[in-house]
């Protein structure tokens, strides 16, 4: 059942299932998408987490922040750990054999939430096979990719994800190199092209979407995929305050557009319609070199020889967001 | 409730048609495979036994090996019983995973139908990948046929999931000679094999919502030795679950399981120690070698890991000489078997003449003749007491002779 949800202070009070004073840096987005993810729901939550920074720092024994079951395998297994326990519960309603507390609660009509948690290295990269073998098989679950575009875990190396000109540990900006060289990967689209009933991108700044997103991803049967944007103060190396005001250059630029793309499936899950909702249109779209500027991974961007790269941004941009409206527009 | 499958007494299968029935008996609530030659029909066999109704449990095809095992090791931890199937590279691709099986306690059973790992690529039997998993801390049981690829598959689920093991088990089979050669297996009846195999009762099971529970934390230095300290000790201490359940078995079929199993070594100067089905080829030997009046014997294991150090300077305590057969390439060293039968030997403080054979590569026949010869290379051996012959030799390899030590 969809939680009701009436302001933010009710809300973040809502949540003893995740306990944020943990080993993550100051500042990290992490921290309040989990929150917000597990927020979005009363029901039980059932949690599998990638190795990364995430699972690095709420499971070290013999402590751990999570009152969820939540299991961690490996860096590239994330989505078919969740996959193959929701597959289990399946097969355990099926016989009959669920714990006692478990078959009380789908009595009542409530359904376990199982989430994988993963970054962008991950997801993108060593995780992909494992995530796109997960959603072809339509198994019952959420994928959050907590997307901070860099392998933080590991030291700040590049990744898939990576955007053009950032300075990453192996895409550094040099005396003759302004960073990153390729773009960054359209994860949304390519999973939603898994034909995965729902998949969406959100940001933690916009939170009432975000969860929103999160909500409608539960309701319903299928893989369901939510790319989040999540600011590293670490190797974006802005200011632990500044987490969600640089979230938020992100929206407003439309370098992070918020929407999206429900494939409305039957029974045998067979697509008859796709749509792209733009959830969050900014009122003044701002210059990407305001969300740039924001952050020191970038700083070599606004150097004479470099600023080619900040065109090429706002170029890409533009032309990503107008493809996003024309795909509403036309209601595919 | 899965359909009954009706048996007769004596069945007709081959390894993989063994293996997959005893998962079917076990009635396994997950099998997440990906096939790979020589063990694909055991998950296409399982397929059809889902198709028809005889298996109520879910079998996941999933994109790779690599998932498999993390499938079963999720499935695992969410409290139901798993296992797969898997050969050579698709071994290998689970390798990083078989480690996070083991690590965080959980009993899955995995029907290793060994095969040559690449390069150069190879589908045929020899044990690269068992050799390859050895230190993975799993239980490994070795079958030499199909009705032993059957009864220990059966019992594999037994160990395993017993409280005071809670580890997961291999269960070896030549690939090809074992896996595809029919031969006659007496299979338990449905109710019989599942009574014996018994309900899985998991602990700490990530379906209960009233109970979380945290799988595959990670340790820092102040527990990560203790936690891999007691995982040993555990692996070590569960040969007397093995033999309780080896025991429990033989009262139920009559078919006698050991640790180390031997073929005529009461008397034996020497011993061929040899894995897998090249151990009924040399009985065969030693029985045509006792005929010219050499006292040869045959010595074999069923349980790999834990390695049955004990038993094996037992079996091998009074011979002269002894090869250890390793089908594996060594890789710079002597073979697994030659280190560990030697190691076996010195820790017992008995010094027989240990030779090293490396044979069988790639699914290459190992005939009696080229076993009756390493026989008389023990026997020369023994007479003269000392190696007389180089230590380390490549059997039936073509072209110049390679032999090392």
């Amino acid at each position: 059942m969809v939680k009701k949800i009436k302001n933010l202070k009710e809300f973040s009070l809502s949540n003893d299932r995740f306990e944020g004073a943990n080993l993550m840096c100051p500042g990290c987005s992490h921290n309040i998408i989990v929150r917000e993810v597990l927020n979005a729901t009363d029901d039980p939550v059932i949690v599998a987490t990638a190795t990364g920074c995430l699972e690095v720092c709420t499971a070290v024994y013999p402590k751990t922040s999570w009152d969820v079951s939540w299991i961690h395998i490996g860096f590239e297994n994330a989505a078919v750990a969740a996959a193959t326990v929701s597959a289990a519960y399946e097969v355990m309603k099926k016989k009959g054999k669920l714990p006692p507390a478990t078959q009380k609660m789908v009595e009542e009509g409530r359904e376990p939430k199982i989430v994988a948690f993963a970054g962008d290295g991950g997801t993108y990269d060593i995780g992909f096979q494992s995530l796109s073998g997960a959603f072809e098989r339509g198994h019952n679950f959420m994928y959050v990719c907590l997307d901070n575009e860099v392998y933080a875990n590991t030291g700040g190396q590049r990744s898939s994800s990576t955007p053009i000109g950032a300075s990453t540990t192996t895409s550094p900006a040099g005396s003759v190199s302004y960073g990153e060289k390729m773009m960054k990967k359209s994860m949304v689209e390519i999973m939603a092209d898994h034909g995965a009933p729902y998949v969406a991108q959100v940001s933690p700044s916009k939170w009432k979407d975000l969860v929103k997103k999160v909500q409608k991803g539960f309701e319903v049967y299928g893989p369901v995929y939510i790319n989040a944007q999540s600011a590293c103060t670490t190797e974006w190396k802005h200011a632990p305050e500044d987490t969600i005001e640089v979230s938020d250059l992100g929206v407003e630029s439309c370098v992070w557009p918020l929407y999206e793309i429900i494939n409305e499936r039957d029974e045998h899950g067979i697509i008859y319609s796709t749509k792209l909702n733009i959830t969050y249109r900014p009122k003044n779209k701002i210059p990407v070199e305001e969300y740039l500027a924001a952050q020191p991974r970038f700083r070599h961007l606004f150097k004479p020889e470099n600023r080619h790269i900040i065109d090429l941004w706002q170029k890409a941009v533009d032309a990503r967001w107008e493809y996003l409206q024309r795909r509403e527009e036309a209601g595919v | 409730m899965a359909k009954k499958y009706e048996l007769n007494e004596i069945e007709v299968w081959d390894g993989n048609m063994a293996a997959a029935h005893a998962l079917r008996q076990a009635q396994v609530d997950i099998v997440a495979a990906y096939p790979i030659t020589p063990s694909t029909p055991i998950v296409q066999n399982y397929s059809k036994f889902l198709a028809d109704g005889y298996v109520d449990g879910e079998f996941i095809m999933v994109e790779s090996e690599h998932s498999a095992m993390s499938g079963c090791v999720a499935a695992s931890a969410a409290g139901v019983r798993a296992a797969t199937a898997t050969s050579s590279q698709g071994f290998a691709l689970m390798a990083e995973v078989l480690y996070q099986a083991s690590g965080m306690r959980l009993p899955i059973v995995l029907t290793v139908v060994n095969r040559a790992l690449a390069a150069p690529l190879n589908v045929n039997g020899d044990h690269s990948d068992m050799y390859l998993g050895r230190d993975a801390g799993w239980i490994n049981l070795c079958s030499y046929n199909p009705q032993e690829a059957y009864d220990l598959t059966l019992m594999a689920f037994k160990i395993g999931e017993d409280l005071n093991v809670r580890l997961p088990v291999m269960v070896h089979q030549d690939g090809f000679i074992c896996s595809h050669t029919a031969q006659n297996v007496r299979p338990l009846q449905d109710e019989e094999a599942h009574e014996f195999v018994g309900e899985y009762k998991p602990v700490n099971t990530m379906l209960d919502v009233a109970n979380p529970v945290t799988h595959g934390v990670q340790t820092e230095e102040d527990w990560h030795f203790e936690h891999k300290a007691r995982q040993h000790n555990d692996l070590m201490n569960s040969f007397g679950t093995i033999k309780k359940i080896f025991n429990e078995f033989k009262e139920r079929t009559g078919r006698t399981y050991d640790l180390v199993y031997t073929y005529k070594m009461d008397d034996a100067d020497v011993a061929i120690f040899a894995l897998g089905t090249t151990v009924e080829s040399a009985r065969i030997a030693a029985d045509k070698m006792r005929e010219k009046g050499v006292k040869a014997g045959v010595v074999s294991l069923r349980v790999f890991r834990p390695f049955p150090f004990k038993e094996v300077a037992e079996a091998l305590s009074n011979v002269k000489a002894v090869a250890a057969m390793d089908r594996s390439a060594p890789g710079g060293t002597f073979g697994a078997l030659f280190n560990e039968i030697s190691a076996a030997m010195l820790a017992h403080g008995k010094s027989p003449i240990v030779l090293n054979y490396i044979y069988g590569l790639g699914g290459r026949d190992t005939t009696i003749d080229m076993l009756k010869g390493v026989y008389e290379d023990l026997d020369k051996c023994a007479k003269a007491g000392e190696a007389v012959v180089p230590m380390q030799q490549f059997l039936g390899l073509r072209g110049p002779k390679l032999s090392f030590y």
